[in-house]
């Protein structure tokens, strides 16, 4: 707990600035809010089985991805961070594959247990 | 804009009655003397708890002295612990109207509800005769909070509300955001904006009570319709949350029913000190726009992703909404459509400029949405607080 905490003080909390406009413009499905992420937000309900672009990478969506929520743009080992705002917001509770749905079911805070989660599992 | 002027030197723009029950016991009362009266005029407020809490007090005197209120009544039912006396003695030397109505000495129910409504004509009477001045920028108080939170919150409306605040607050306008327990993952980031190295420190160390109080609970503020939105986990939303600062210097950190000695951005801190006493520290958003209220805020932006639809008593809520889907669903509940940016149809700058003129607008006597839809929630629950220290305002003490 100690550790996860002094790992996210440290780092910097930035959230999409000037030029979010252009992005999501420029973007069809997907938006990527930080180059150090390794999840991508659907800006539409998005179905399964759509391949997506992400950068020079095509991406086929394993699950269905409503708006507002989170898909993996790689592969994401259980136990490591995940990352969107260029910050941790988690760490995954199960492998993630490249394409896979990142919520209740296989992210978790390092801070603070989030009431839906249990029942999620 | 035009207001009106308080014997403390802050400027309404609102000019209302509020009827205040000083216990649950009370409540049907007031409420029957309030709901009488066009609702925009007449706020109902109150403290239901029958034990006396300082902070419940405290609240209730800003609130009551609060520049949109022009007039107070106070019913007391007359066996409850709430020092009704102290509270009418602020009111009155703040220079307004007002009157107690104590049900027990009053002859009960029927005969307390008909000397209220008179008194309550009489103050509206007295209020359309007050002359306004003009309100200045500088002149206003803006508080933000977000309510029913989803994946697109911290991508448009958040951002967009922070784009209104560093606008109001260079032309010298206070603004206060809140929620420490949203905040967590961003205290080296806010501590790094705040004017001393001191404040950075407070900053950080009440991040932190917030982190402790919240894992004694079991949880954050992180509720379940936050997760139908598509966020996952509290450092998530709190990355989203924080966007509503804007880019501001952090010019201070207020405690509930401290006021912003000048303009600037200001963090309010709402999680009681000392041990986890009275549970949940707001049990809604409500209880959140109530503690910004007392802290001076003249008009409250809400973002919302999900849709919330409340207002508030006493100060007028514009509601930002996020997303296109729930601007779509719910139109007449949303003042400003955010997820515009979401579509591509507008930028963040844009969206930032339409919600200081609306703030402007509103300032000017517009309804809000949610004004003119009746909404007037209001929520005061038990809390306590140590006064904040003098590094948390460092120009007040400079």
């Amino acid at each position: 707990m100690n550790h996860s905490r002094a790992a996210l003080s440290s780092a910097e909390c930035r959230w999409a600035g000037t030029g979010l406009a252009a992005e999501i413009a420029q973007a069809r499905h997907v938006l990527l809010l930080d180059p150090a992420d390794n999840v991508l937000l659907a800006l539409a309900d998005l179905p399964a089985g759509l391949c997506i672009r992400d950068g020079d990478t095509t991406i086929a969506l394993i699950d269905a991805v409503p708006l507002g929520n989170k898909l993996a743009r790689m592969p994401i080992a259980a136990g490591s961070k995940v990352i969107k705002h260029g910050a941790p917001i988690g760490s995954a509770t199960r492998a993630i594959a490249a394409g896979a749905l990142v919520h209740l079911h296989n992210l978790a805070s390092d801070y603070l247990a989030t009431p839906a989660t249990e029942r999620a599992r | 804009m035009r207001g009106w002027l308080r014997a403390d030197g802050r400027k309404g723009i609102r000019n209302i009655v509020i009827v205040a029950y000083l216990v649950e016991c009370a409540h049907h009362v007031a409420r029957a003397i309030a709901e009488r009266h066009d609702a925009g005029d007449v706020h109902l407020i109150g403290f239901s708890g029958c034990y006396p809490n300082a902070y419940a007090q405290r609240m209730m005197e800003r609130l009551c002295c609060h520049p949109n209120v022009g007039a107070v009544l106070l019913v007391s039912l007359g066996c409850e612990s709430f020092d009704r006396d102290g509270l009418l003695d602020v009111v009155c030397a703040s220079g307004r109207p007002a009157e107690l109505l104590v049900i027990q000495q009053a002859g009960g129910t029927r005969s307390t509800i008909a000397q209220g409504r008179a008194w309550v004509e009489g103050a509206l009477a007295d209020l359309a005769t007050v002359p306004t001045v003009p309100v200045l920028p500088a002149d206003l108080v803006v508080g933000t909070i977000c309510g029913g939170s989803d994946g697109t919150s911290g991508l448009t409306a958040n951002p967009a509300i922070g784009r209104a605040f560093d606008r109001l607050i260079a032309a010298g306008a206070a603004g206060i955001f809140e929620e420490t327990g949203e905040l967590i993952g961003c205290e080296g980031h806010m501590a790094a904006r705040a004017v001393t190295p001191e404040l950075g420190a407070e900053i950080v160390a009440t991040v932190e009570k917030a982190a402790g109080y919240y894992t004694t609970l079991g949880h954050g503020s992180f509720a379940v319709g936050n997760a139908d939105g598509g966020l996952t986990t509290q450092e998530e939303k709190s990355m989203g949350a924080y966007a509503k600062s804007g880019g501001s210097p952090i010019s201070g950190l207020l405690k509930p029913g401290d006021l912003p000695p000048e303009g600037g951005l200001y963090l309010l801190d709402i999680v009681p000190d000392g041990d986890v006493r009275f549970g949940f520290p707001n049990i809604a958003d409500n209880a959140e726009i109530v503690e910004l209220i007392a802290s001076g805020a003249q008009i409250i932006l809400f973002s919302t992703g999900r849709g919330s639809v409340v207002g508030s008593a006493i100060s007028p809520v514009i509601k930002v909404c996020a997303n296109p889907e729930t601007y779509r669903r719910l139109p007449d509940d949303m003042d400003i459509d955010a997820g515009r940016i979401m579509e591509g149809r507008a930028d963040l700058d844009t969206v930032g400029v339409e919600i200081e003129a609306l703030v402007h607008a509103v300032a000017g006597g517009a309804q809000t949405c949610s004004e003119a839809l009746g909404h007037q929630e209001f929520i005061l629950t038990y809390k306590s607080f140590t006064p904040a220290g003098p590094a948390c305002l460092p120009r007040r003490v400079a």
